[in-house]
């Protein structure tokens, strides 16, 4: 029985030792080095990395600058998408809903990256939509948005909001409609039954959305490179150039162990909200 | 009230798709302009779908990335299904941690996933390239493949597989006569998701993509840095188009595979 074990589900756990806890552990030991043991005998034990990133502004102003991203994106995620999910759950019935969450979720499966640079189409002053705006409105303001804070935030909104929608709705969708038919009947408003009954239930799904939001945007550096421009500097974008373009692995390591301590701070932060509404 | 209503729920969510689909949409026009700088009126022409054709770096990447997203689709759907057949048919102990650590690599920033990765890699000589493209890909793609495959098995009750061995039948027979059979629309859906994952997969592949060898997301990274040309938006269109067309495809088979 341990033997079939061990060979039917062996190989996966051997594939994740090597690929993602081994790494994760070398990159633990890469951030306490001096420099990387790479080409030759390696560094010696240090907590400069560590100390410098909470003490030199630059990275503590990115890292806030990435955590106010992190905050907005999915905040407006919410703002769009929670409306969208409870009209899909709550008004809009069966076969327009199956095709409407189709194709909310269709985009999200198409490459991120291509998506991403779609918007640079868009939101350039040359862009289709600034040369609409210039015909209709000659003299118009000019709609170049491309390059700028606004456009990373636009760009990653669009990136993660089927995320947002589809959590909100699944559990928006598992609501007994009858509770919401007590409490009408009992003499509550609609805007109590919301508050009441409606908002509290399917609060997991929103903060299981905003954790799925969060986290991948504080760690971010694709959409702030292709939407940003000179702009684009975040957290996540200063760890990618310290691994392709500076080659500093230690301080990259201990800055994406940061980014990683931030991520479960947040986890664990939410864990018992979500814990004690899912049970 | 209720007219205004009636209008406001389908109003509401088509502006919402409004703005999930008017980028990609915009960039699809844009595929099929004749003007490099994107520049209105809008003449058709496919130029640009020519040029894709004698750009063989594009090519070679493209082949790339078709070539680690089969072989990570064989490799995660074999280890995963094995996975989800250990986990949901035998108890143990110390089973809970082992559905623990199939979540680091969902829910870890990629960024960290795959510096963690190169820096690794590089580090015991295992080096970087399409081997460990595919080694980094196989890895994000097993989780989900076992979450797809657990879910049919839960689907499907339990007895049918012990009536055949009352009956009988081998475990092997039984694996292959009951279990497989029951278990099929859970395993291609599961074949099309990790293929779509690693199809697309662009930070994972750039960390460990070694100068010269790209995926196509990466060649369309470094192509986008360098300045773009309306060629990347016809290939992105080709890409857009294909990988809808895949999760069509699941959405419908996994509809199917939640039916007991």
């Amino acid at each position: 029985m341990l033997g079939s074990l061990a060979l039917l589900a062996g190989p996966t756990y051997l594939w994740l030792l090597v690929t993602i806890f081994l790494p994760l552990m070398a990159m633990l030991y890469f951030s306490f080095l001096t420099i990387a043991p790479i080409a030759g005998p390696g560094g010696t034990f240090t907590l400069s990395h560590y100390v410098d990133i909470f003490t030199k502004p630059v990275y503590l102003i990115n890292l806030k600058r990435s955590l106010i991203m992190g905050l907005e994106v999915t905040f407006f995620c919410a703002l769009v998408g929670y409306p969208a999910a409870y009209l899909l759950a709550r008004q809009i019935k069966n076969r327009w809903r199956e095709a409407l969450l189709l194709l909310v979720v269709l985009p999200f499966w198409s490459n991120a990256l291509v998506r991403t640079f779609s918007w640079t189409m868009v939101l350039s002053d040359n862009g289709l939509l600034g040369q609409w705006l210039h015909v209709l409105w000659p003299g118009g303001p000019s709609l170049d948005l491309l390059y700028s804070y606004k456009a990373i935030v636009i760009g990653l909104v669009h990136a993660y909001l089927p995320y947002m929608i589809l959590t909100c709705y699944v559990s928006l969708q598992a609501i007994d409609g009858t509770l919401a038919e007590a409490a009408l009947s009992l003499g509550a408003s609609h805007r109590q039954v919301f508050q009441r009954i409606i908002l509290p239930l399917s609060l997991p799904g929103l903060v299981a959305g905003s954790i799925l939001i969060f986290v991948p945007v504080v760690g971010a550096f694709m959409e702030p490179r292709v939407l940003g421009g000179q702009q684009g500097i975040t957290f996540g974008t200063i760890i990618e150039s310290q691994f392709t373009t500076s080659f500093n692995w230690p301080l990259g390591a201990a800055m994406g162990f940061v980014l990683l301590a931030v991520v479960l701070i947040v986890m664990a932060l939410f864990f018992p909200l979500l814990r004690k509404h899912l049970n | 009230m209720k007219a205004l209503r009636a209008v406001f729920a389908p109003g509401y969510v088509g502006l919402v798709l409004l703005f999930l689909y008017t980028p990609i949409i915009v960039m699809m026009i844009m595929a099929f302009n004749q003007s490099e700088l994107y520049q209105l009126p809008f003449v058709f022409d496919l130029k640009w779908f020519r040029a894709l054709a004698h750009n063989d770096d594009l090519l070679e990447a493209a082949a790339n990335s078709i070539i680690i997203a089969i072989v990570n689709t064989l490799l995660s759907v074999t280890l995963g299904t094995l996975t989800a057949l250990a986990l949901s048919r035998h108890h143990f102990r110390g089973k809970a941690w082992f559905e623990l650590l199939l979540l680091p690599s969902l829910t870890m920033p990629w960024l960290i996933t795959g510096t963690a990765m190169m820096l690794f890699f590089f580090w015991t000589g295992i080096g970087r390239g399409l081997h460990a493209i595919l080694l980094g890909h196989v890895a994000l793609s097993i989780p989900y493949v076992v979450f797809i495959v657990r879910s049919r098995l839960k689907a499907f009750n339990r007895s049918l597989e012990e009536a055949a061995q009352i009956l009988g039948a081998s475990a092997w027979q039984t694996f292959w006569r009951v279990t497989a059979p029951l278990l099929a629309p859970g395993i291609v859906a599961a074949a099309l998701f990790a293929f779509a994952l690693s199809f697309d997969q662009f930070v994972i592949s750039y960390f460990l993509a070694p100068i010269g060898i790209s995926t196509l997301p990466v060649e369309i990274y470094s192509a986008i840095r360098k300045g773009f040309t309306p060629e990347i938006n016809a290939i992105s269109t080709l890409i857009i188009l294909f990988s809808m067309g895949l999760m069509i495809v699941f959405a419908r088979l996994s509809k199917f595979a939640g039916e007991p």
